[in-house]
């Protein structure tokens, strides 16, 4: 029977379990941050486990760290978080990336950059937008805090097999369109859940002709349309990507020769298919307050087809019929594990030279990583991001939820690279409307979304 | 963990369908490092008023209620965010046993996972032991399955799995723990082609 990429990694993991049952899977690589590791810490603590593979495992900190002044942690809880990772990570013997160190950011950046993210792995962690890893060519999804805790204490997870979804994309984006606006379009089209139980492969030309980021961003937000992973088959992309890298293979002829078994064998081996012209998509907005709450730049508000609609015309302030353009921004943010690597910086960075922040918008531009942080100063961004009127800050998740001091004021519409526009997300009584770096950083200079495939961006 | 086979205790109702996780622990207390704490703020929204006084009528504040071990509740119990802190939080308050309709998956799995034992009944049954008063007591037998209530007695069904680790006490890593030669002839196996490892 045909298999899929998902299933041949999967299987390769089963340590023991029946097929339809929950399996107890091997885990190659589990990342920890501050917020949702002290529990399972306290945990193994309580019981006199200790971690079995300290050398799968890596921890730093993201959620809690301020951008501003990064070593002044105000938040006396938010230090207590940081300084109880850094307390378990030495009782345990885990490898820490503290905040100042070279190695410190957003976990799901971390993982890729340092070459433990790899095809073939099975990688965890106590965050929902884990699936970024499946991007490589490995099965990774996010757990709780318990899953936590006997990830710890055993290197491995009962997990029940999803299904296997293929997306199959095909066509050009037009100029101005990105990796951003496949995965908001899948999901403004789809739903919020349609991926609910399923693990997605993307594939097809559009796939294999994007850069490694951009897989990323795709596989980060699978999340947000409830599938737990996301999958792309591992190519000459990846196999570049990871080469050289810290933690990569010294023996990387070898691995690449492993990691070619990792492709599905045809199409039948789906368990339900969508294709996707990617050539007429357009940039995306979201208006609401789910990721599935967003249109094409071009379109209009939609009627409201339920209490939520109008629960989130009445969140967001707007008006179905108006357009992305009526939005009147007061805030933009450029960072995040979707959008804030360097190729992110670096449209962001094209578009801003020269150029202005429009009166009365804050914007802040927040590198996923030190190592992006020291790479966008090396190539100037920095310089270009504040001439333009713009925060350059520190490394972490910042305004991608209000747990940090970073946060977008309450009656304020943000636009936003980063995946979720919940409630209150950035902030209470924020309002946030995701879209691309790109379309956020022309946001920005001109205080409302406009549409950049029409418009040159330096006007 | 603690074992779960005869546990008799005072019951509270809180019966309302669709209760979140986000009402029974605001995601202004999840920044703790530690899994206890939380039974004081949890339901905040409606136990305490705006200058953070307790209401006096909401039930968890009743003096009656104290002592209580089991929520009798509605339909669709922990629905909304997964955060583990809301079987935590119901757990810190004293609770061992909850009695609803229903619950989202994720807060089922919690639960399992803290040794807080959900079971569920239909609205009628749930209706009747709503009536217990403060002074009455509610029993349940996990062994037969059975919730006991005056001369009420109500079969419920229970994932034989989750049964077993309630009566035994066993958490998963105990229960993962007994394949540890298989773990270890898998790990011997792995390749990594010569990757340098963080520790
Ligand atoms: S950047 Fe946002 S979505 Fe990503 S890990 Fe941080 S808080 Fe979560």
């Amino acid at each position: 029977m045909a298999q899929t990429m998902f299933d041949k990694i999967w299987n390769n993991h089963v340590i023991t379990g029946e097929p339809g049952e929950p399996q107890l899977l091997y885990v190659d690589l589990q990342l920890l941050h501050e917020v949702t590791s002290p529990q399972a810490f306290e945990g193994l603590r309580e019981n006199n486990r200790r971690v079995r593979r300290p050398d799968r495992t890596f921890a730093t900190m993201d959620h809690d760290v301020p951008t501003e002044d990064i070593f002044n942690v105000k938040d006396v809880i938010a230090r207590k978080q940081m300084e109880t990772l850094k307390a378990n990570c030495e009782e345990f013997g885990v490898h820490l990336a503290p905040i100042g160190d070279e190695n410190q950011g957003i976990v799901h950046a971390i993982g890729p950059q340092l070459g433990l993210t790899q095809p073939g792995k099975v990688i965890v962690c106590g965050d929902s937008h884990t699936s970024t890893h499946g991007s490589f060519g490995a099965i990774a999804f996010g757990i709780g805090t318990s899953e936590v805790e006997h990830v710890l204490a055993t290197q491995t997870i009962w997990q029940a097999k999803p299904k296997n979804m293929g997306i199959r994309v095909h066509g050009k984006f037009q100029p101005g369109v990105y990796a951003k606006d496949l995965i908001m379009a899948l999901i403004g089209q789809n739903g919020v859940d349609f991926g609910t139980g399923y693990a997605i492969e993307f594939f097809g030309e559009t796939i294999e002709n994007l850069s490694m980021e951009e897989r990323m961003t795709i596989c980060n937000m699978v999340i947000e349309g409830g599938a737990k992973s996301g999958i792309i088959r591992p190519d000459q992309t990846t196999f570049d990507y990871v080469r050289g890298r810290e933690y990569a293979p010294q023996d990387m002829d070898a691995a690449i020769a492993h990691w070619q078994d990792y492709y599905t064998d045809d199409e039948s081996a789906f368990d339900t298919i969508i294709d996707f012209d990617a050539s007429t998509l357009a940039p995306y907005v979201s208006w609401g307050t789910n990721p599935g709450m967003a249109i094409a730049i071009d379109e209009t508000f939609p009627e409201p087809k339920d209490i939520n609609d109008e629960k989130a015309y009445a969140y967001e302030k707007l008006t179905p019929g108006d357009k992305p353009e009526d939005i009147d921004l007061g805030f933009a943010f450029i960072g995040s594990c979707t959008n804030g690597r360097i190729s992110d910086l670096a449209i962001a960075a094209e578009i801003m030279k020269g150029q202005h922040i429009h009166e009365g918008m804050t914007t802040l531009v927040v590198p996923a990583s030190r190592a992006v942080w020291n790479e966008a100063k090396q190539r100037g961004y920095d310089k270009i991001f504040t001439d333009a009127g713009c925060e350059f800050r520190e490394p972490g998740c910042s305004t991608c939820l209000g747990m940090n001091p970073d946060r977008v004021p309450a009656g304020v519409h943000c636009a936003s690279t980063s995946n979720r526009n919940f409630e209150g997300r950035q902030g209470a009584g924020s309002m946030t409307h995701l879209a691309s770096p790109a379309m956020v950083a022309t946001a920005a200079i001109n205080g409302h979304f406009v549409d950049i495939r029409k418009t040159p961006v330096h006007a | 963990m603690e074992a779960i086979t005869v546990h008799t205790g005072k019951a509270v109702a809180l019966m309302r369908n669709d209760i979140d996780t986000d009402q029974i622990i605001p995601k202004q207390f999840l920044k703790n490092i530690l899994k206890t704490g939380f039974g004081i703020n949890a339901f905040f929204d409606w136990r305490y008023d705006k200058d953070h006084r307790p209401i006096p009528d909401f039930i968890l504040n009743k003096p009656s209620s104290k002592g209580a071990t089991i929520l009798v509740t509605g339909n669709n119990f922990g629905c909304g965010s997964s955060r583990e802190h809301a079987a935590w939080a119901i757990k810190d308050w004293g609770f061992k046993v909850i009695i609803a309709g229903g619950y989202s998956d994720i807060f089922y799995m919690n639960c399992t996972k803290n040794g807080l034992l959900p079971i569920v009944l239909p609205q009628a049954a749930r209706d009747v032991l709503a009536q217990a008063t403060p002074e009455e007591t509610i029993t349940i037998d996990l062994a037969h399955q059975k919730v006991i209530y005056q001369d009420h007695i109500y079969q419920f069904d229970i994932n034989p799995t989750w049964k077993d680790k309630f009566l035994k006490g066993i958490d998963d890593i105990d229960l993962t723990m007994s394949h540890i030669d298989e773990i270890e002839a898998f790990e011997a196996k792995r390749q990594t082609f010569g990757a340098k490892t963080p520790a």
